[in-house]
């Protein structure tokens, strides 16, 4: 019934965007939202990404939005909507959106797609994502030398390979500092349900976790570590206001060189399909001020940072030993690339199964 | 505070939402009327109740606030489906819609904004008991009221003449017509308490529960609290158990995956839909059941033939 009711909201968005769509030789670009953009976390992200299109080019470009779009066949008709109305570029902010994403631009091969978080391209469908998990390794070695239980809780959407590589990274970052350091993962099943991340920071702070991190869009669970007295670390976005003792500090997305790059490439007719994972090297993946912990922490969390950004240090460097002990790089190597977007298997030290 | 309070405690918070949302519904389908528009009332209560007191700075204005702006969207409801006899499954679902669209509207200025905490009861003495002091003398007071709003809708229903006239309304009303009571009226009233009590829901999530303003942060409780009413057979001691059931469920689940057992988040999610979908096939088995209680009236327009 929810499903039916977000596709009814999706229509009655679509239909109200197209009676404002009308400017004729303007490069319209579209984007589509999981969530609001209130959310203070990855949509908001996107949508300053999209703010800053609109502050970039001025009237050259119209930007066009949908918000809370479902994944699945929902998504198709909203894409659909958006490129009939004429937008020649279109963003999908989410990894749910790459099959919709695939099939309408098969039938558009005039408009150029840009999907989020994916891996299937096409020539009108370039891939994009951020290295996230650079910033999970920064923060994982923050949390083993700020806990003091030495446990720390980790709140989950889904289990597809862009949230484990951030479990594995946050643990292998904390595994620097206390090798005996323990991660408890909680699921929530949905990118969005403050309730449901409150619950879970709730239930991993009564066992035992003193920091709580969240692969989730919303702030509750942060709120939930400031009124428990325990730390916290902002996901997507800079949550200091909503924790202003409990956030150490925040991983923040920046869009907004990326997507002012791509409608210049499409104004320019220099757009190719690509296929872009920046990290902290491209300023995609960004920390937040480091608050609430000693200088030596903070000037170590700095120094990692910079290493990570230089090349120097990279998270998945090995040895990597696998949950099962079986190792996946070897000391002098890193897991490759490959590995890593398909990741599918927690490093040795996870308390939880996949 | 040991852990089985923590988690008696959290469950209690899952749970409460729902009982509240429910409870209305329970009096509106007993009266013989679908609100679908359960999320919308409680996303507006959520809302209004958030902007309120933040306004105010008083979290209890901020509660009449979620209480008055729910009425006032049922009302709506009640509007459209008892005097203007559109359908109530469609109306429903169309104040679903302007809820969550509308309160989206209101509550873009107060998106990031700290909340007002509706802080929890505190007795000397009886609060630090060891073991019950927190579950029993130390919730907030929406708690409180949810249980005595559920013993209440219990009580009347049964046992007074009100109960009497709602249930006769739901079960045939054109014999309550007959008979000279207002059909229109009484479930007007209902439609009315069905929208605070959903508001008081809301009000709980942005006061309570996540003290903040996020759009669609009702995240589908209002559809929960649904299956719910169908669930209990609109028995209010059955609703609490369900309530209960379903919040401690979900709170148990995250317990399971945090101290390492494997239990599958999809499952959790389905698992109040699952259980709905056990009590319709029970329910339709047994005669009994669904002729003592299921409201006959249930989703019908009444018009009055003179």
């Amino acid at each position: 019934m929810n499903k039916l009711l977000k596709a009814a909201a999706g229509i009655v968005l679509a239909s109200a965007l197209s009676v404002s769509a009308i400017a004729a030789d303007k490069l319209k670009v579209g984007f589509i939202y999981i969530g609001p953009p209130g959310d203070h976390g990855w949509t908001y992200q996107h949508d300053q990404g999209r703010q800053a299109i609109d502050a970039h080019f001025g009237d050259k470009v119209e930007t066009v939005f949908v918000e809370n779009v479902p994944e699945g066949p929902d998504a198709e008709r909203t894409i659909t909507r958006l490129a009939r109305q004429g937008a020649g570029l279109i963003f999908t902010t989410s990894f749910g959106y790459m099959d919709p994403t695939m099939n309408v631009a098969a039938k558009f091969p005039d408009v150029k797609f840009e999907h989020a978080t994916g891996y299937k391209r096409s020539d009108n469908v370039s891939t994009y994502g951020a290295r996230f998990y650079e910033g999970r390794y920064v923060i994982g070695q923050i949390a083993a030398q700020m806990s003091k239980s030495g446990v720390a809780g980790y709140i989950g959407s889904f289990p597809i390979p862009e949230v484990v590589r951030g479990i594995n990274s946050f643990l292998l970052g904390a595994q620097t500092v206390n090798p005996d350091f323990k991660l408890k993962v909680v699921w929530v099943n949905s990118w969005f349900d403050p309730g449901r991340e409150a619950d879970a920071a709730k239930v991993l702070i009564s066992q035992g976790a003193d920091i709580i991190t969240q692969h989730t869009d919303s702030t509750a669970a942060v709120q939930v570590a400031e009124e428990q007295g325990v730390s916290a670390f902002g996901q997507a976005s800079d949550m200091a206001a909503f924790a202003p003792n409990a956030l150490l500090t925040s991983i923040i997305d920046n869009w907004a060189d990326y997507y002012i790059a791509r409608t210049q490439a499409v104004l320019d007719g220099s757009w190719v399909s690509t296929d872009t994972f920046g990290g902290m090297d491209a300023n995609m993946v960004e920390m937040g001020p480091f608050i609430n912990m000693p200088a030596a922490v903070k000037a170590r969390a700095e120094a990692t940072a910079e290493a990570i950004k230089t090349g120097k240090l990279h998270p998945f460097a090995g040895p990597v030993y696998k949950q099962d002990g079986s190792i996946a790089a070897a000391a002098g190597t890193t897991v490759d690339m490959g590995t890593l977007l398909g990741m599918d298997w927690y490093v040795q030290g996870v308390d939880d199964q996949l | 505070m040991s852990a089985y309070e923590a988690i008696i405690l959290t469950i209690i918070t899952a749970s409460t939402p729902l009982l509240l949302a429910a409870i209305g519904e329970l009096v509106v389908e007993r009266s013989g009327v679908l609100n679908l528009g359960i999320e919308g009332m409680m996303v507006m209560g959520a809302v209004t109740g958030f902007a309120a007191s933040y306004v105010t700075g008083s979290p209890w204005l901020g509660v009449l606030a979620a209480v008055l702006a729910g009425v006032a969207t049922s009302m709506l409801f009640g509007l459209l489906t008892q005097t203007l006899m559109t359908n109530q499954v469609a109306t429903g679902l169309a104040i679903t819609l302007l809820g969550l669209g509308l309160s989206g509207l209101i509550g873009s200025g107060f998106v990031g904004l700290p909340g007002v905490k509706l802080t929890s009861v505190s007795i000397t003495g009886l609060t630090d008991l060891p073991y019950v002091g927190r579950l029993v003398f130390g919730q907030d007071p929406l708690v409180y009221l949810s249980v005595i709003l559920t013993l209440g809708v219990a009580y009347i229903l049964k046992h007074t003449r009100v109960g009497l006239i709602i249930r006769a309304v739901g079960q045939n009303h054109h014999s309550a017509h007959a008979l000279g009571y207002r059909v229109v009226t009484v479930r007007y009233a209902c439609i009315a308490f069905g929208g605070a009590t959903s508001g008081l829901a809301g009000a709980y999530l942005s006061l309570v529960y996540t003290p903040q303003w996020i759009e669609n942060m009702t995240a589908g409780r209002g559809w929960i609290a649904l299956a719910l009413v169908v669930f209990s057979t609109w028995l209010p001691a059955r609703l609490a158990a369900g309530a209960y059931l379903f919040g401690g469920v979900w709170i148990l689940g995250l317990y399971a995956q945090g101290m390492g057992i494997g239990i599958p988040a999809q499952l959790l999610s389905s698992l109040p839909y699952v259980a709905t979908i056990l009590a319709l096939v029970i329910i339709s088995t047994n005669r009994r059941l669904s002729v003592i209680n299921t409201p006959a009236s249930l989703g019908q327009g009444f018009v009055p033939d003179r």
